[in-house]
């Protein structure tokens, strides 16, 4: 295993300067920077504020994924970024970072899609992905459904949101409920005390027969609720009605896309997969229909570095050729470019 | 003589531009001007220059960025790249005030005033006794606040108001590269270790810290608080 190429995996799409180091699919470091506290108190990611603390971050968190590896900069044998997508002024940071570094090393540079790396990043935990298998990518900017034969190869994607992000839902509810930026982890403690099936919002597109997803008219619905009922609700029964309709439409879909392409492997990640709800109800409903549940444990869900270099790896081993370095940072990079 | 091979680097204007130069010459220079790819065009423009001039990274002993000031996006892709490339490589990596490498091009030896484009319709501008002296500024202004009665140099903008411009319009990097070699020659290693905010670093004269003036470690000057409102729309865009 010691002749495995060790990869610099460099994450900068949104607010966190991640860092992740592997050895094949073995993972030596991951570290993080957030500039999420800078964040908070505007309510949502500042694109310019979270650019100058990837600047800022950079050197630092590479340093210290090193130390913690046990490496020193010349022992890495390629360099992955996240190309896209993203914003766009973030996502050049770590693309100039790894340009820099790649050529500074001499070695070669692979940039990859963050969505791709999201799946990726399961192999560090569980082995070797399955082909194919199912990936329901769920975060504050996507919601996904992908078809992966071969994540270094081939990504497919099935169905996506038509609106909101599930995450986005989340964070929206959470400030129409007066709980703190960002929403997923407040609700999912508030839902603990509360009855999933107590108020019925509405399931948006969960029986129109495709794999899109919709959560605009569910989050009017929590609003609507709230203005109409604010001096006698019930908190923890809103919180969970909410978050049951969105993961039930969620597994819904995603065993929905398994049956539909006989795929038994079905892997969530984002950071939506963090919510304890949506692990409970996906592993009941996986278990009902056959189909072997993977999700990554919370801090390989949420953005990181190692899902990168993950990747990455899945690249070099594939025999991919490496990225130019004329490459663009690409805020919009579509799933079906697994690199660029 | 020490060895010296100064790789330097501008990205705070529309110009994206690269150099390396020996200590006394500059060796190979590139400059492209596209306001919309500075990350795209940074990297293969140093290829470009080490190669024209027969030489490899692993010699260069400096390198050196324009520190702006610039339009954010454009600014930091130099600076990142000078970080990671002075990381990388062991060797120190500096941060030069870009309208510094717009006054030094110029060689004057009367008072000017340097001027790039803001944006939004404001010009970034310092005052200079000579091509080696700033007086006052980098600030941020309106066309109709930068100082008048003095010859005016850079981007030929708002020309209406601030009155005819001359000189170089963009930064040229072999002019970046010439004033920083000019200035390390007159530092002990300490001091220059100094100007580039390593620890190891120690100032104990006047000229370093006037050398220490021009030469500083590789931070962006913004001049501009980030846009943001309290409180925004709550909004990711990644997963
Ligand atoms: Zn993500």
């Amino acid at each position: 295993m010691a002749d495995q190429p060790i990869v610099l995996g460099i994450e900068t799409s949104c607010d966190e300067t991640g860092i992740g180091i592997v050895r094949g699919h073995t993972l030596l470091a991951d570290t993080i920077a957030s500039s999420m506290e800078e964040h908070a108190r505007f309510g949502g990611v500042v694109p310019e504020v979270a650019s100058r603390a990837h600047l800022d971050a950079m050197i630092p968190t590479v340093e210290s994924a090193l130390a913690k590896a046990g490496l020193r900069v010349t022992d890495i044998d390629a360099i992955a970024v996240t190309a896209g997508p993203g914003l766009a002024g973030a996502l050049l940071v770590g693309v100039a970072a790894a340009k820099a570094y790649a050529l500074g090393l001499g070695v070669p540079l692979y940039g990859v899609n963050h969505l791709a790396a999201h799946v990726a990043v399961d192999q560090l935990e569980h082995g070797p992905l399955p082909k194919p298998c199912l990936a329901m990518l769920v975060s504050g900017g996507h919601s996904s459904l992908l078809l992966v034969p071969d994540v270094a190869k081939e990504v497919i994607s099935l169905g996506s949101t038509v609106d909101d992000a599930a995450g986005e839902a989340f964070d929206k509810v959470a400030r129409v409920l007066g709980l703190p930026f960002p929403g997923g982890p407040h609700i999912d403690r508030a839902a603990r005390d509360g009855s999933g099936t107590a108020i019925a919002f509405p399931r948006g597109k969960a029986d129109d027969g495709t794999l899109d997803f919709s959560f605009s008219g569910l989050k009017t619905a929590v609003a609507r609720y709230v203005e109409k009922n604010g001096g006698s609700l019930s908190l923890p029964d809103v919180a969970a009605s909410f978050q049951e309709a969105v993961v039930d439409v969620l597994t819904r879909k995603a065993l929905a896309a398994c049956a539909k392409h006989d795929v038994h492997d079905l892997l969530i990640g984002g950071g939506v997969a963090a919510n304890s709800r949506l692990r409970a109800l996906a592993q009941e409903r996986c278990d009902a229909a056959g189909v072997r549940l993977r999700v990554p444990r919370p801090g390989l869900c949420t953005d990181n570095g190692a899902m990168v270099a993950a990747l990455g790896a899945n690249l070099l081993e594939a025999g991919v050729a490496p990225s130019q370095l004329t490459i663009p940072a690409d805020s919009s990079l579509p799933i079906t470019t697994i690199h660029v | 003589m020490l060895f010296v091979l100064v790789l330097a680097f501008d990205t705070a204007t529309p110009a994206v531009t690269a150099a390396l130069h020996d200590g006394t010459r500059v060796l190979a220079e590139s400059t492209t001007v596209d306001a919309r790819r500075h990350g795209e065009l940074l990297a293969p423009a140093i290829e470009s220059v080490l190669t024209e001039a027969g030489a490899s990274l692993r010699e260069v002993t400096a390198v050196v960025a324009g520190a702006g000031p610039g339009p954010y996006t454009g600014l930091r892709v130099g600076l990142m790249t000078a970080r990671a490339l002075g990381s990388t490589l062991g060797i120190p990596a500096y941060g030069v005030c870009t309208l510094d490498a717009l006054a030094y091009a110029t060689g004057s030896s009367e008072p000017f005033v340097v001027v790039t484009d803001a944006r939004r319709k404001e010009l970034f501008w310092a005052r200079y006794g000579d091509a080696r002296t700033r007086l006052d500024g980098p600030r941020v202004a309106r066309p109709h606040d930068v100082p008048g009665g003095l010859p005016i140099v850079g981007i030929r903008l708002y020309e209406e108001i601030i009155g005819a411009v001359t000189g170089p319009e963009h930064p040229s990097a072999g002019a970046l590269a010439g004033l920083a070699a000019e200035q390390l020659a007159g530092l002990t290693p300490e001091q220059a270790a100094a100007a580039a905010g390593l620890p190891e670093g120690r100032i104990d004269s006047e000229e370093a810290a006037q050398g220490r003036a021009v030469l500083g470690p590789p931070a962006p000057i913004y001049l501009r608080r980030p846009d943001a409102q309290i409180p925004g729309a709550p909004k990711k865009v990644t997963a």
